[in-house]
């Protein structure tokens, strides 16, 4: 099986590729447009900030590439608000693959931002977490969320109920890190590249 | 609902946890990996990773040694240890640390916290603030503590969180050390500061001084070091504790 990270500045392509090699799994790391086309799966990590990594995907036009793609496709994080339609970080137009806005948490005595920590997911549709026990945690660290809206497939709650997972057709997105989150993620992991 | 959490905290030398007092007399406390793996098995929610080498080899250690964390261990980790650059902060976090920490340099020289914050996000900068109480005000010290500065806690905190840092490491030097409980007031105060998550550390000794942070104070992390070494208090047992107070725990 042929898996592609998506490479550009992300801060957590290691982390991915590591998570992938415990799991007995070489993944190629590349911008190659045909070598992303060919994968049988493709993630789209991502950390930083939303509207120059934006600016970075639009010049190497993979803001194109990647709507386009037909096998399945998992963003994390700052990948999956990016394929969202707009997100308020920069005010920033995204890929609109999900039809979602994102927006930044409101910090008050009660919560602090960035919402940083273990929290659960209760998903809602999604093959993503299959064999995966109600309430597991996941590691998250944002100070961004997406709205809840026709393509959640999973929702925690942080000052609101928002989106930890999406999904549109082959399109998957995921706000936690699976690739830091123990056993639950590890689980998601394959269950993806399962898919 | 977010879980409150448990991190251990190692000090690397020369590429192996070491436990000393002030700097001087360290003892070998074993493998970082081992210790790491256990730790994440045994529950630990984050890990942070402090390198005290001395020399350019001990660091070149550290940093060969951080990529193999990455490799190993499945849950996020912050390094730090006498990171004054933006290019040690690239290459720390290129070699897969999912945070990095800076102190004396923060204080040194403040711009590198907006600087770090801009290129690589604020997620991944935690500032750690060392301060002890000296005629009614909390003093910022640096290097280990050594060095008096002129901040002073609440108001160094707020400008950390104004410049960008996702995240406060606050060690109470009058606390650490004594395992006699976590500068409960001082992190009080200091959460109605800043809104940032904040990392309580110094002076955890007893299970019941980690219920006391999270049901007197709205802190969210509680960090510690030897009591887990030494295993005096397996995380395990600690998580089952705070559990059974009704604290929201993974």
């Amino acid at each position: 099986m042929k898996i592609a990270i998506i490479k550009y500045a992300a801060g957590n392509v290691r982390s991915v590729t590591y998570a992938l090699k415990r799991l007995g799994i070489e993944p190629i790391i590349t911008d190659d447009f045909n070598i992303i086309n060919q994968a049988d799966k493709v993630i789209f990590p991502g950390v930083g900030e939303a509207s120059s990594t934006m600016e970075l995907l639009r010049k190497t036009k993979l803001d194109q590439l990647i709507p386009t793609l037909k096998q399945p496709v998992l963003g994390i994080c700052l990948g999956m608000q990016l394929m969202c339609k707009h997100t308020e970080e920069g005010n920033t137009d995204g890929m609109g693959i999900f039809d979602l806005n994102v927006k930044k948490f409101k910090a008050s005595s009660e919560f602090t931002v960035p919402h940083m920590g273990w929290n659960e997911v209760t998903p809602t549709q999604s093959l993503l977490f299959t064999g995966i026990p109600n309430n597991s945690h996941f590691y998250f660290v944002h100070s961004y969320y997406a709205e809840i809206g026709i393509n959640t497939s999973g929702t925690t709650e942080y000052i609101q109920p928002f989106s930890s997972a999406l999904q549109s057709g082959n399109f998957y997105g995921v706000q936690f890190h699976p690739e830091k989150s123990a056993q639950s993620g590890q689980i998601l992991i394959e269950n993806f590249l399962k898919l | 609902m977010l879980k409150k959490r448990i991190i251990p905290c190692l000090d690397i030398h020369e590429g192996r946890t070491v436990k000393g007092v002030q700097f001087v007399q360290l003892q070998d406390a074993g493998d970082p990996i081992a210790m790491g793996a256990k730790y994440a098995a045994e529950g630990a929610d984050e890990l942070v990773y402090l390198d005290i080498s001395a020399t350019i080899e001990g660091r070149n250690t550290f940093l060969h040694l951080v990529d193999q964390i990455a490799k190993e261990i499945d849950i996020p980790f912050t390094v730090g240890g006498g990171i004054n650059q933006v290019g040690t902060v690239y290459d720390l976090l290129s070699a897969g640390a999912d945070k990095i920490t800076i102190n004396s340099s923060a204080v040194k020289d403040p711009n590198l916290i907006d600087n770090i914050a801009k290129q690589f996000g604020s997620q991944c900068l935690v500032v750690a603030i060392d301060a002890k109480y000296i005629d009614s005000d909390w003093k910022v010290f640096t290097h280990g503590g050594r060095q008096l500065t002129e901040k002073s806690l609440y108001t160094w905190a707020k400008e950390v969180e104004d410049r960008g840092a996702g995240e406060i490491l606050f060690t109470s030097m009058d606390h650490d050390g004594t395992k006699g409980g976590f500068a409960i007031n001082a992190l009080k105060k200091l959460q109605e500061v800043v809104s940032l998550p904040i990392i309580a550390s110094g002076g955890a000794g007893k299970m019941s001084h980690f219920e006391d942070l999270f049901t007197q104070t709205p802190i969210n992390a509680a960090l510690a070091a030897s009591i887990f070494h030494y295993n005096e208090i397996p995380i395990q047992n600690l998580k089952e504790y705070l559990q059974l107070k009704n604290i929201p725990i993974r």
